[in-house]
């Protein structure tokens, strides 16, 4: 398959958020572009969670304009080309449901209201379980995962529905340092040989950094945008250190 | 044949019970799922209310207490979505306010205290042919909605934040379940009456969820124990001379403590 690197994918022209009277977010444009891994930086309750919901419709920006594939988020219709990997540190213990069950929750924006599933649905369901190594646990219970196995589950659940682009917030928290490293390993993958564009929120700049090929620096202000070499080269870097606002 | 089938009131709560006995867990899985089992007891305590709006203006019963059951449902959404007050608070204030209701019409209308009391506990005998009907179609109707929206109410009771990203309507999905949610609590009460419906919906979910098995698994378990805990029951009540309502909430009560200490 044929790249467009030019597609935007995601656009935010000009956009500030408030919960109450503060501003959380203020004044923030970015582009992305298909293909593009992003990764969104910054401390903690500089903004970077806000960010992503705006991003995906879940918050409203009091200003500004936010644009999925093009188009205006509030007309924006063909939600199933979104995946979704939402902060999740703890799965509800009690909650009776297996792995294939969870991932087949991932088909039913697509199918749509009064439609069940259908076989092609399951055929997704099994073949996204396999892309992240799950598909032998599809009939574990997902409490008796581990948070890493977890993980890989929800990242099934957003490639069920063929998305184009995913976002992740926070998606390494409760994750051991060697899964974190397969995680990333995964994520590499997906971006490279799927062509997935992500979104990726993480506390942890020094590996999102490596990661990336898009770096935003977020303190309620987008303070960089651009290539993560050259944010670790730049005075960008050594300056945040030097304030004291780089968790790495 | 067994001697408890010569009495047609007997076959009318079998079949009334057996239809509120296959829908009260479909409804509990995702009412106890999200925490939400306690707007089984205030919207129980609205049926209530609109019972003794019915004895009162000499209509049925039935029909009043789903018709407030279904408008203060949407009423209590409404007033959890606004914010103003607390999810729990909107309940407290729908369950006092609806008794205090049913308190002052019944105080106003001094007469029909041995029809309440059925209401309050549950009587087979108040179960007429066409509550029989009512039952049915509306039970029919329950059924079909949780089928037709089943996989939205799975993944709004799962996880509503990506449910919404992935473009399903939770609004009107969380509408949907709390409408059923009111059919359901009314129609049960001729069986087990407005002081046990509660019991009927939560228990046998819960004792089904002690299994931890798949989420079809834990409602076909927790309809099992249902189904089995209304028949049981209504023999039982009819053999003993017991309260069907008391007696059907007690079995499915024991059979959660034993799977309970099985389980342990």
């Amino acid at each position: 398959m044929q790249v467009t690197h030019s597609d935007t994918i995601i656009e935010l022209q000009e956009v500030s958020f408030s919960y109450t009277n503060e501003e959380v977010i203020k004044n923030v444009s970015l582009q992305a572009h298909r293909g593009d891994y992003v990764g969104i930086v910054g401390p903690n309750g500089g903004g970077k969670s806000t960010l992503v919901k705006i991003m995906l419709g879940l918050l409203t920006p009091q200003k500004g304009k936010v644009l999925l594939f093009g188009k205006d988020i509030n007309s924006f219709k063909e939600r199933y080309k979104i995946g979704y990997v939402p902060q999740k540190t703890y799965v509800e213990l009690n909650f009776p449901i297996t792995v294939e069950e969870v991932v087949s929750m991932g088909t039913f924006g697509k199918r749509g209201l009064l439609r069940f599933t259908t076989k092609s649905d399951m055929e997704k369901v099994h073949k996204a379980l396999s892309e992240v190594g799950m598909f032998s646990y599809r009939d574990r219970l997902i409490s008796n995962l581990s948070a890493g196995q977890q993980q890989r589950v929800f990242i099934a659940r957003a490639l069920a529905s063929e998305p184009e682009v995913i976002f992740l917030d926070e998606p390494t928290v409760g994750v051991d340092v060697k899964t974190q490293k397969q995680f990333y390993n995964l994520l590499r993958k997906l971006n490279k040989q799927l062509d997935l564009t992500l979104v990726l929120v993480s506390h942890e700049l020094d590996v999102v950094a490596h990661e990336a090929t898009e770096l935003g620096y977020i303190n309620r202000t987008l303070e960089y945008y651009g290539d993560p070499e050259e944010f670790l080269k730049g005075s960008y870097f050594h300056e945040l250190i030097g304030k004291g606002g780089v968790h790495a | 044949m067994l001697d408890i089938f010569t009495y047609s009131f007997i076959i009318r709560g079998f079949e009334a019970g057996i239809i509120i006995a296959v829908i009260a867990p479909l409804i509990g899985i995702f009412l106890v799922l999200r925490r939400y089992s306690l707007i089984a007891d205030t919207l129980s305590h609205v049926s209530l209310a609109g019972v003794a709006v019915g004895l009162l203006l000499k209509v049925s019963p039935l029909i009043t207490a789903i018709i407030a059951a279904v408008v203060s449902s949407l009423a209590i959404e409404r007033l959890r979505l606004s914010k103003k007050v607390y999810g729990e608070s909107a309940l407290s204030i729908f369950l006092s306010g609806s008794l205090a209701l049913a308190i002052v019409i019944i105080s106003f209308a001094h007469g029909f205290s041995v029809d309440l009391f059925n209401y309050l506990f549950g009587s087979i005998a108040t179960v007429k042919q066409i509550d029989v009907y009512i039952i049915a179609v509306l039970g029919v109707v329950v059924i079909a909605l949780v089928l037709a929206f089943y996989k939205e109410l799975i993944y709004i009771t799962f996880d509503e934040e990506s449910a919404r990203v992935s473009g399903i309507p939770t609004k009107f999905i969380n509408i949907v379940l709390i409408i059923l949610a009111a059919l359901t609590v009314s129609l049960s009460i001729p069986i087990v009456g407005v002081l046990l419906i509660a019991a009927l919906i939560v228990i046998p979910v819960v004792t089904a969820l002690q299994f931890k098995r798949s989420f079809k698994e834990t409602i076909l378990t927790a309809e099992l124990i249902s189904i089995f805990s209304v028949i049981s029951g209504i023999f039982a009540s009819f053999y003993l001379n017991l309260s069907p309502g008391g007696t059907i909430v007690l079995i499915a009560l024991l059979i959660f403590v034993i799977v309970l200490s099985y389980k342990r």
